[in-house]
């Protein structure tokens, strides 16, 4: 018998109650199951911040909810296979981008790449052989291929030129229609209105109508 | 066969050699000389004094003395480790995993060689009990500053890649398990080197000091190879400990990787 997975019974709704560290907060926000939120503000204002709090990367205090469910009752590894962060800079911790993922997910993998212009023969390179860009949209099939609830992406375009930018967004907008939910952090005012459903600024380590 | 007693003017002549290097380091402009005098005239003192104060030990062979000397040992041993790495846990915490790493390792190969192949009479005999423990912690304190030093710069440098395994739901020994090996296997190197090396590179210290005193050759070297596989058993232990307790150190109730508990 399959686990019991109880942030798998309710549809995703991301809630966050009072998210507070002394790097920035206190950030309340609700996002819907099959939303985007483009979350812009200048450097150092707490855009990371607020990511790395939901992901429960960084001690604080506050609460966070997935379909009604309170983080801290769940394991920390638990919540964050079902809400993924994605830094601005993907670190790597193994040769090549294929060690990077659990042989069973190799398929899925493979399934992902063509759609953000990546080839397969790239799996089994150095990965520092890879370019920038190529390394973010390998950084992005790894957080897709945890199948997350949530997805807290830092940047996702920084490195990418136009035509990357444009498979990536493509790519989200159809995982969103699928239901995923998406915070999308970016410094470009122009992407957040295109890929947000909702978009708000962070200000002074606050969330704020831009 | 009886050992060569050494008087004062044996121990001048060999002085003349720090002299020796103390005038090329004046030569050269290597501007150590004060330091090597000073290193040399503080052996001197440090050894006669710990010659004079092990004579009493020995000679009164009794066990709170015999303790308390080990336990000197093991906090002098214990805050080496310590302060070797550059990051230092706040709360006096690399002491604490010094001690226990220390304490622990040492006291559990000394016993386990006193009670079984050495066995004297008592057990705890200083004239046995003590050169032992002295000649376990430093192996112990190798291994286990090395391992420390290792897993904690590792941290530091690859706390991206750590954090980049915790975001997509690795625990932190998930996280830390090829840094971990990595540093326990640093902290094995010298051991590892040390038995490869003797006999045939190096006459062990020990070895050395018995052929010096008269032993006889194949006795000399079974102390040798006991001493080797328990400085091997307890440095193991040691650098796996100190790698085990410093990544609890870094790890909080929600498996995050907390660097703030560093000093800064």
């Amino acid at each position: 018998m399959p686990d019991h997975d109880p942030l798998s019974t309710r549809g995703p709704r991301l809630e966050l109650d009072a998210l507070v560290s002394a790097h920035g907060g206190p950030f309340d926000l609700q996002v819907e199951p099959g939303e985007c939120v483009a979350i812009v503000g200048r450097s150092g204002s707490g855009k990371s911040v607020l990511l790395r709090l939901i992901a429960d990367l960084d001690p604080h205090d506050g609460e966070v909810r997935l379909d009604g469910l309170a983080r801290s009752s769940c394991p920390a590894p638990n919540w964050r296979r079902r809400v993924v962060y994605q830094a601005a800079e993907p670190a790597w911790w193994a040769a090549t981008a294929r060690a990077h993922f659990p042989s069973a997910g190799v398929p899925a993998v493979l399934a992902l790449l063509p759609g953000l212009g990546l080839e397969s023969p790239l799996l089994d390179i150095d990965i520092a052989r890879l370019s920038t860009g190529e390394r973010q949209r390998m950084a992005l099939v790894r957080s897709l291929a945890c199948e997350p609830r949530v997805l807290l992406l830092d940047e996702p375009t920084a490195a990418l030129d136009q035509a990357s930018t444009l498979l990536v967004e493509a790519l989200l907008a159809a995982r969103v229609a699928a239901g995923l939910s998406i915070l999308f952090v970016t410094h470009s005012r122009e992407q957040a209105a295109r890929v947000g459903h909702r978009v708000l600024e962070v200000r002074d380590h606050r969330l704020h109508a831009p | 066969m009886t050992p060569i007693h050494l008087g004062a003017v044996d121990l001048a002549v060999a002085a003349v050699l720090v002299l020796l290097c103390a005038g090329a380091s004046i030569a050269l402009h290597l501007r150590v000389h004060r330091q090597v005098l000073w290193a040399a005239a503080r052996m001197v003192v440090q050894l006669l004094l710990v010659g004079l104060v092990l004579r009493l030990v020995f000679r009164a062979g009794s066990p709170v003395a015999t303790v308390g000397i080990v336990l000197l040992m093991i906090g002098a041993a214990a805050r080496e480790v310590a302060v070797r790495p550059v990051q230092r846990l706040r709360g006096g915490a690399n002491y604490r995993i010094g001690a226990v790493v220390v304490g622990a390792s040492s006291v559990a190969t000394v016993a386990l060689a006193l009670l079984t192949a050495i066995r004297p009479s008592p057990w705890f005999d200083p004239r046995y009990a003590i050169p032992l423990m002295g000649i376990v912690l430093g192996s112990v304190l190798n291994s286990a500053s090395l391992g420390l030093d290792s897993f904690f710069g590792g941290l530091v440098a690859g706390r991206a890649g750590i954090e980049a395994q915790l975001a997509l739901g690795a625990t932190m020994r998930e996280a830390c398990a090829e840094l971990t090996r990595n540093s326990i296997r640093r902290g094995l190197i010298p051991l590892i080197n040390q038995m490869s090396a003797a006999g045939i590179i190096t006459l062990p210290g020990i070895m050395t000091g018995q052929l010096l005193a008269g032993m006889d050759p194949l006795e000399a070297v079974k102390y040798q190879i006991l001493l080797l596989f328990l400085l091997t058993g307890a440095g193991a232990m040691a650098a796996a400990g100190a790698v085990y307790l410093a990544a609890k150190s870094v790890t909080d109730e929600r498996e995050r990787l907390r660097l703030d508990r560093f000093v800064p």
